[in-house]
């Protein structure tokens, strides 16, 4: 039984390697600051933007030059003194807000915040509208005097032709 | 029992008729949001981008005050920019516009390589080797080209080739619409 575990630990073992080169930030070493307290915001600010040419990576994360060219223009601005969000706004000026990984709460944006709370919403109302009417259907109504009479000459005669039937040759 | 089935069946239907609805005119509403739009009418950042290696004079944002003028952002490892040259170099001899050029991330010496080679439609050139301006520009890619005013505000952005179409259809007009006296 050890056999087969073995191999999978070493397979997972050999996943892993793997990825993690990926999962290494893409942040050079000669783009780095010598103020650690700074570097340590650029980076975080980093994690926060999208690199403009690579759809869902920040530009921590991207290797592509325009990635490294928006954080040495982070460094930059925090070197001259701006504040984080000083810096966001910065870049959002001239991006738009497409560069935030983290869209902000907006008129433009709430309908995306508030979407799956709405839609969980909808389903529940829904859902109850459904039961509501569902509910009284399995009572079924009472059979009148005359459909009461129908079903007892239609079991009548079909007991009648199935014993006929059995006592058939 | 009719009436009851038809509104079941109805019911799902308005409900997705109602989202799909709400979803396409909110798409197609203001919602729209490009990478460097929100660059549009602020100002030109200060900058003075060296001379192309070669040249005498490199381009500073103060040479572009004063007129409507585009900038545009080549490279000379980039084939669309080279399709899209002969159009500039059309621009440039008729005078519609006065065009200016930024080399950006190019290795030293292409940038003026490319021009002696294919023609240098631009009234000057500055160099961008580390994308700092572009950074500042929101550049995302070449060839890119900007429409900036009289008092140095950029107008319009066109990512992409610079086409006879996209000339005639977005940029002329557009021109003419800034340099309408108001």
């Amino acid at each position: 039984m050890t056999g087969p575990r073995q191999l999978a630990r070493a397979l997972a073992v050999a996943c892993l390697c793997a990825i993690a080169p990926l999962a290494a930030p893409a942040v050079q070493p000669d783009e780095m600051l010598a103020d650690p307290a700074l570097e340590q915001r650029a980076r975080a600010l980093s994690l926060e933007m999208r690199c403009p040419v690579c759809r869902n990576q920040s530009i921590d994360d991207s290797n592509a030059e325009l990635a490294r060219d928006l954080r040495v223009l982070i460094r930059e601005r925090l070197v001259a003194g701006d504040s984080d969000a000083e810096v966001i706004d910065y870049l959002v000026a001239r991006y738009g807000a497409y560069i935030l990984l983290r869209p902000q709460i907006g008129a433009n944006t709430l309908l995306l915040w508030l979407a799956p709370a709405l839609m969980l919403g909808a389903a529940f109302a829904g859902f109850s509208i459904l039961w509501r009417h569902k509910r009284p259907s399995p009572e079924p109504e009472a059979l009148s005097e005359e459909e009461r009479a129908i079903l007892a000459r239609a079991l009548g005669q079909g007991a009648g032709q199935g014993a006929a039937q059995g006592d058939g040759p | 029992m009719a009436g009851g089935i038809r509104k079941s069946v109805l019911i799902p239907v308005a409900v997705f008729v109602l989202i799909g609805g709400a979803l396409l005119a909110l798409a197609s509403s203001g919602g729209r949001e490009v990478a460097g739009e929100g660059y549009l009418d602020r100002p030109l950042p200060e900058f003075a981008q060296p001379p192309l290696i070669g040249d005498e004079r490199g381009l500073a944002a103060s040479d572009i005050r004063g007129e409507v003028a585009l900038i545009n952002v080549f490279a000379s490892w980039c084939a669309v920019c080279l399709s899209e040259h002969p159009m500039l170099m059309r621009l440039a001899e008729e005078e519609e516009v006065a065009l200016y050029g930024l080399n950006w991330r190019d290795r030293p010496g292409a940038g003026r390589r490319f021009l002696d080679r294919h023609g240098d439609p631009y009234v000057a050139t500055g160099e961008d080797a580390a994308g700092r301006l572009g950074a500042q520009l929101a550049v995302t890619g070449v060839p890119e080209t900007y429409l900036v005013d009289a008092e140095g505000r950029i107008r319009y952005r066109h990512v992409g080739a610079l086409t006879e179409r996209v000339w005639q259809e977005v940029l002329r007009p557009l021109i003419r619409e800034i340099e309408k006296p108001s």
